[in-house]
């Protein structure tokens, strides 16, 4: 699925081999359409319809991205096109050159100039996080640090046993 | 014009900057955008818009795909200088629409040149810079599709309910409409 994306000179796409596995490309060649789902941060260049969801991760829309998609992430950064709502929990970047028509729900966000949009903008307060857990006892120290270290699909089936 | 008086729904037509969303969000209202001159631009391409702009069927188009809101939708209007950039065909429709969408005792911040005599007119930017400034920046030079009098603008809005000019340090008429 994946291709080299292009070299744009204000943006570097992620890197692949940067971290242990967290980061994919969609190249400027490639046409999805259907729903979209990843667990890792996720760089588009090619073209989009239908839905994407990356709810703890970044989504970032390449220059050559054409996203004909409703659009949920972390945190977001658009270089090329969105029709569509996008929802960020965290923030939202729309660079300079950029093109969304689609309301946004953000708790954050950055415009360059130069950027064009058509839609409306709620800017919501960010979720209360919950109060950390009081500290367990020494015991149980080990199992809860070998927990959190797994990966959240793993933390999560542990959870269930 | 967006005093914090509770939550008001606001539209502006002019550019997408971080400065105006900041500061409106701040008020606590909430903003839907419309680039209005960018989509113009996308429709008609760049050029003189007495020009690029006299094409009939582009321009239905052009006014079949703008400000497409519900009746009453807004509380308050940023059209900014974006009028004088529009063809003097285009004017009325996009001024009615306005009208339509505009609640009853809704506002509207309209802007023009003191003087549309210049040689090379300079096409301004505007930047909420906090609830009582308004900052006026040179953008670059930009051919306006005509220049307005004071009555010709006037007459533009004759069908709201007031019409109020304010003449600007920078050479620029504020005008506040109120429906």
């Amino acid at each position: 699925m994946s291709t080299m994306p292009a070299r744009n000179p204000e943006y570097e796409p992620p890197s692949s081999s940067g971290g242990p596995g967290r980061s994919a490309s969609i190249g400027k060649s490639v046409v999805i359409k259907g729903q979209l789902f990843a667990r890792e941060d996720l760089f588009i260049d090619g073209e989009i319809e239908g839905s994407i969801e990356l709810l703890e991760h970044r989504l970032t829309v390449g220059p050559n991205g054409k996203i004909a998609a409703g659009v949920k992430a972390r945190e977001i950064v658009v270089l090329g096109t969105i029709h569509g709502n996008v929802e960020a929990a965290d923030k939202i970047e729309i660079r300079k050159e950029a093109k969304l028509v689609g309301d946004i729900r953000t708790v954050r966000i950055v415009i360059e100039d130069g950027a064009f949009f058509k839609g409306s903008i709620d800017i919501v307060r960010p979720e209360a996080k919950p109060a950390p857990p009081p500290p367990r006892a020494a015991a149980a120290a080990p199992a809860a640090s070998s927990a959190a270290a797994a990966p959240p699909s793993a933390a999560a089936a542990e959870g269930n046993r | 014009m967006l005093a914090p008086l509770g939550t008001r729904q606001v539209l502006d037509l002019g550019e997408f900057t971080q400065n105006n969303v900041t500061q409106i969000v701040n008020l606590g209202h909430r903003l839907t955008f419309e680039d209005l001159l960018g989509m113009a631009d996308q429709m008609f391409g760049p050029g003189d818009p007495a020009i690029v702009q006299a094409d009939g069927r582009l321009s239905e188009r052009f006014l079949d795909a703008t400000l497409q809101f519900p009746a009453e939708s807004f509380d308050a209007i940023l059209v900014w200088n974006v009028l004088e950039y529009l063809g003097r065909h285009l004017v009325e429709p996009v001024v009615e629409r306005l009208r339509y969408i505009l609640r009853p005792g809704g506002l509207m911040l309209v802007c023009f040149r003191a003087d549309g005599r210049e040689a090379q007119p300079i096409q301004q930017a505007f930047r909420i810079a906090d609830s009582r400034t308004l900052a006026i920046l040179p953008k670059g030079h930009r051919q306006p599709a005509h220049s307005l009098s004071t009555r010709a603008i006037e007459r533009v809005f004759e069908r709201f309910g007031s019409v109020k000019f304010f003449l600007s340090r920078d050479a620029v008429r504020e005008v506040i409409v109120r429906k």
